[in-house]
């Protein structure tokens, strides 16, 4: 099984720990199942591969993960993302015009400091334009992005202590 | 208005929406699927309705989190509660914390330790194996997660094997996501 968790946390195939997470396989494969899902759906509505791809690589950099960071780049290359979707992947960039700036506002927000997000993030959102359902599918892509990211930090600790 | 609840509590409150859910007469062939909708399944919760707006992640997102939460073997379910319960207190999720700390008190038959989370959270006076699992979880939940490896030896000498230890890694992080979802997409109202 060659899966992007453990890749990402660099475990061997046949070190113990992949014996452990082999016992977990059904996760590690919803898992995957749910990161197509959120960074390259079928019916990705408002928000494009390359857009997710961008925002996903901001979430990384916020964790401070640069094996993460490093995967969402390379969907932003498989995604053949614009030039103004590359910009928001940059944290340094805060966005061209009122979508983008929307989006990524509410992306680091939600990644980084959730505890502080309010009914009133959801109506700047609206407000920018941003269909409900897409307010949705950002919503979903932050939160699984921050799960993947914390399972990944996990098995980086758990391989140190095995 | 209903009042918005606003300090931890293990009494679940209601959840208001702040996205329009999806109306189930109105609902797409993927979204019922994803919905698991039948005949004799037609209550739905506002929050799983909202998120069937992206039918495509919630058909994957019901099934993991049962297996995360409820798989065989591994940490006690208790405990996982106890890891979701940790994620929720550092993301301020107040919907969250209820429900799993009810969850909790009602697996461990003990409402003093969950009563000692919700009021104190990281310095809460647990015994030494729930004091591990909750500090742990809730260093993992941080953005950047905080965990160190003396947050691992700790676990360990408390008496947590790796199988416990990777299902603990697995709840506080599957409720950094649904606490990314329940808390930005609607907030919890007095029951």
């Amino acid at each position: 099984m060659t899966d992007l968790l453990l890749e990402l946390a660099r475990i061997a195939p046949e070190s113990p720990l992949a014996a452990i997470a082999a016992k977990r396989g059904d996760v590690f494969e919803l898992t995957q199942k749910t990161h197509d899902a959120a960074l390259r759906p079928l019916q990705p509505g408002g928000l494009s591969h390359g857009l997710r791809a961008a925002l996903a690589c901001r979430i990384a950099a916020l964790n401070g993960d640069a094996p993460f960071l490093g995967h969402f780049r390379g969907l932003l290359d498989e995604a053949k993302a614009s030039e103004d979707e590359r910009k928001i992947a940059e944290l340094s960039w805060t966005g061209g015009d009122d979508r983008s700036r929307a989006l990524i506002r509410h992306t680091d927000l939600v990644a980084s400091e959730p505890k502080k997000a309010s009914g009133a993030d959801i109506r700047l959102l609206c407000e920018a334009g941003i269909a409900e359902a897409d307010i949705v599918r950002l919503s979903e892509l932050i939160a699984f992005v921050s799960y993947q990211i914390r399972v990944v930090a996990g098995l980086r600790l758990l391989k140190g202590a095995l | 208005m209903s009042r918005i609840v606003k300090d931890f509590t293990s009494r679940v409150p209601h959840w208001h929406p702040h996205v329009t859910p999806v109306e189930l007469d109105k609902a797409t062939p993927a979204q019922l699927d994803a919905l698991q909708v039948t005949p004799s399944n037609r209550k739905i919760s506002d929050y799983v309705l909202v998120l069937a707006h992206d039918p495509e992640t919630l058909k994957q997102r019901s099934p993991l989190f049962n297996a995360i939460m409820y798989n065989r073997g591994g940490m006690s379910r208790a405990e996982r509660e106890m890891g979701a319960v940790a994620a929720s207190r550092v993301n301020h999720c107040i919907y969250c914390a209820a429900v799993h700390a009810e969850r909790y008190n009602q697996l461990s038959k003990d409402e003093t330790a969950m009563a000692k989370v919700l009021a104190d959270g990281a310095e809460a006076d647990l015994t030494p194996r729930l004091g591990a699992i909750l500090r742990f979880a809730m260093k993992l939940s941080e953005c950047p997660p905080a965990a160190t490896a003396e947050d691992v030896t700790a676990l360990t000498q408390a008496g947590l094997d790796a199988e416990e230890i990777l299902d603990l890694v697995l709840s506080a992080a599957l409720f950094g996501w649904a606490n990314r979802l329940m808390h930005t997409l609607g907030e919890p109202v007095a029951a």
